[in-house]
């Protein structure tokens, strides 16, 4: 069972659409003990960074999702989703992200001639080969945010050229995030998730 | 580098596709969860549903509309069309819907661009402008209530106002252009597209391939939508990208 952590956010009934759309067994929950027990977890997100992580605070969600990560369980963030798997945010002041892949999360550059937010179709390039970052090579995916992560280039598995480059896929063992919307990018978006959901079921890894 | 966008149009009334001339001699041609899914299967970028059903009391028909295509249909949509408040953007939105489109509403009450913009971000709040040109005075005046009636509002100037409200993208239909199939108004979109920084979607007068081609390379649109061409299979969003890359222009 994959839950998608259900926090109020814009996109989370569209992924759940998708997934249901792919036969994948789901459920939107908000409850700890069913997030804990899950086989995967989808963080959705659009939205502000700071209004996302108060509401997941409110929820008491923020020490479920770190402990959910440690133990191996597969996770994927989606949009603000991915940004908020960092350390930070500097989205309206400084706010403290999950820190669950080192990084911070800072405004695309309005200098470059690069219209923001960054709204629509790019392509994306594969920088370190992976079976979720493979699908997406040379494939154009939908985007919309104004903010974008910055991390070691060994996180980036997948990136987009908007000026700067930026991390569209990126992956530290069982976290994994997508800058762009996989339920909004048509079949290759489909394929990625249920690229996750291969990598739900082939997880091989202990609970403690 | 973002691709260009091809946008179809549906006239949504009563949970059916219709089309017509003018919203006049409308013909039902069909499902939206079906048609949405040809286009997609044709590769259009994004959809454009607008509501053109009449009494108010049978609105909530389009977000039954939504919730259906969204659960079959995996790429942006818009809807437009008898947004009067945030709860209307609101219950769309939670259906599925991406991005709402307001117009005559925006035009009476411009703080319901605020409105929208602070609630549900900028990038879900599209302001759909329907501009002619006034040879008098040589500016684009914008119309509401579906064309029917003139504004004092300046296009170009509106366009600003919208987006320092909060509109995320523009929506810009020429008047003159629309139906007569003789291409989009280059010109109208050269003077917006110089004065916001937020995308704008051509829309009114394409007839054939090159029409595409032409708003592209000659203004900064982002998108282009069409309606009749892509409905009576005059033309398939596949020859337009064929074309638009034969000419250079980066789509998806």
């Amino acid at each position: 069972m994959i839950i998608v952590i259900d926090y109020d956010t814009g996109n989370t009934r569209n992924v759940k659409k998708a997934l249901d759309f792919l036969g994948v067994e789901n459920k939107l929950s908000a409850d700890p003990q069913e997030i804990t027990n899950a086989d995967g977890v989808i963080l959705p997100g659009v939205g502000a960074f700071k209004k996302a992580i108060d509401a997941l605070n409110e929820r008491q969600l923020i020490p479920v999702i770190q402990q959910v990560a440690k133990q191996g369980t597969p996770m994927l963030g989606i949009c603000l989703g991915m940004q908020l798997l960092f350390d930070r945010s500097l989205e309206f002041g400084d706010t403290t992200g999950l820190s669950l892949i080192k990084g911070d999360v800072i405004p695309i550059p309005t200098n470059l001639g690069v219209k923001v937010p960054h709204m629509g179709w790019d392509l994306n390039q594969v920088a370190h080969s992976d079976p979720i970052a493979d699908i997406f090579d040379q494939q154009f995916s939908y985007f919309v945010h104004s903010f974008y992560v910055k991390t070691s280039a060994d996180k980036v598995l997948v990136t987009t050229d908007y000026g700067v480059q930026i991390p569209s896929i990126v992956r530290q063992n069982n976290v994994i995030g997508m800058q762009f919307h996989p339920e909004k990018s048509g079949q290759v978006g489909l394929n990625g998730l249920t690229k996750f959901k291969e990598m739900v079921e082939n997880a091989d890894y202990s609970r403690n | 580098m973002l691709a260009k966008r091809i946008i179809p149009c549906l006239d949504v009334d009563h949970g059916r596709v219709k089309k017509g001339v003018n919203f006049v001699n409308l013909q039902d041609v069909g499902d939206p969860t079906e048609i949405a899914a040809a286009y997609q299967k044709q590769g259009a970028d994004e959809l454009v549903f607008l509501d053109i059903t009449a009494t108010n009391e049978k609105r909530k028909a389009i977000v039954e509309t939504i919730e259906q295509v969204a659960s079959q249909v995996f790429m942006p949509l818009t809807v437009g069309g008898g947004i009067h408040d945030v709860s209307d953007m609101m219950n769309l939105l939670r259906a599925g819907a991406d991005k709402t489109a307001v117009n005559s509403a925006a035009v009476r009450h411009p703080e319901l661009i605020t409105q929208g913009a602070e609630k549900f971000g900028s990038q879900c709040v599209v302001l759909a402008i329907d501009a002619k040109f006034n040879p008098q005075t040589q500016t684009y005046q914008v119309y509401v209530n579906g064309g029917r009636k003139a504004t004092n509002l300046d296009a170009v100037q509106w366009a600003k106002e919208g987006v320092k409200r909060g509109a995320g993208e523009l929506l810009v239909t020429s008047m003159d252009k629309d139906g007569t199939k003789s291409g989009y108004d280059i010109d109208l979109y050269r003077q917006l597209t110089k004065a916001v920084s937020v995308p704008v979607i051509a829309s009114g007068g394409c007839g054939k391939l090159t029409d595409f081609s032409d708003v592209f390379r000659e203004s900064d649109v982002d998108g282009a939508l069409a309606a009749s061409v892509f409905h009576f299979g005059e033309l398939t969003i596949s020859d337009v990208k064929q074309q638009l890359k034969t000419d250079g222009v980066i789509v998806r």
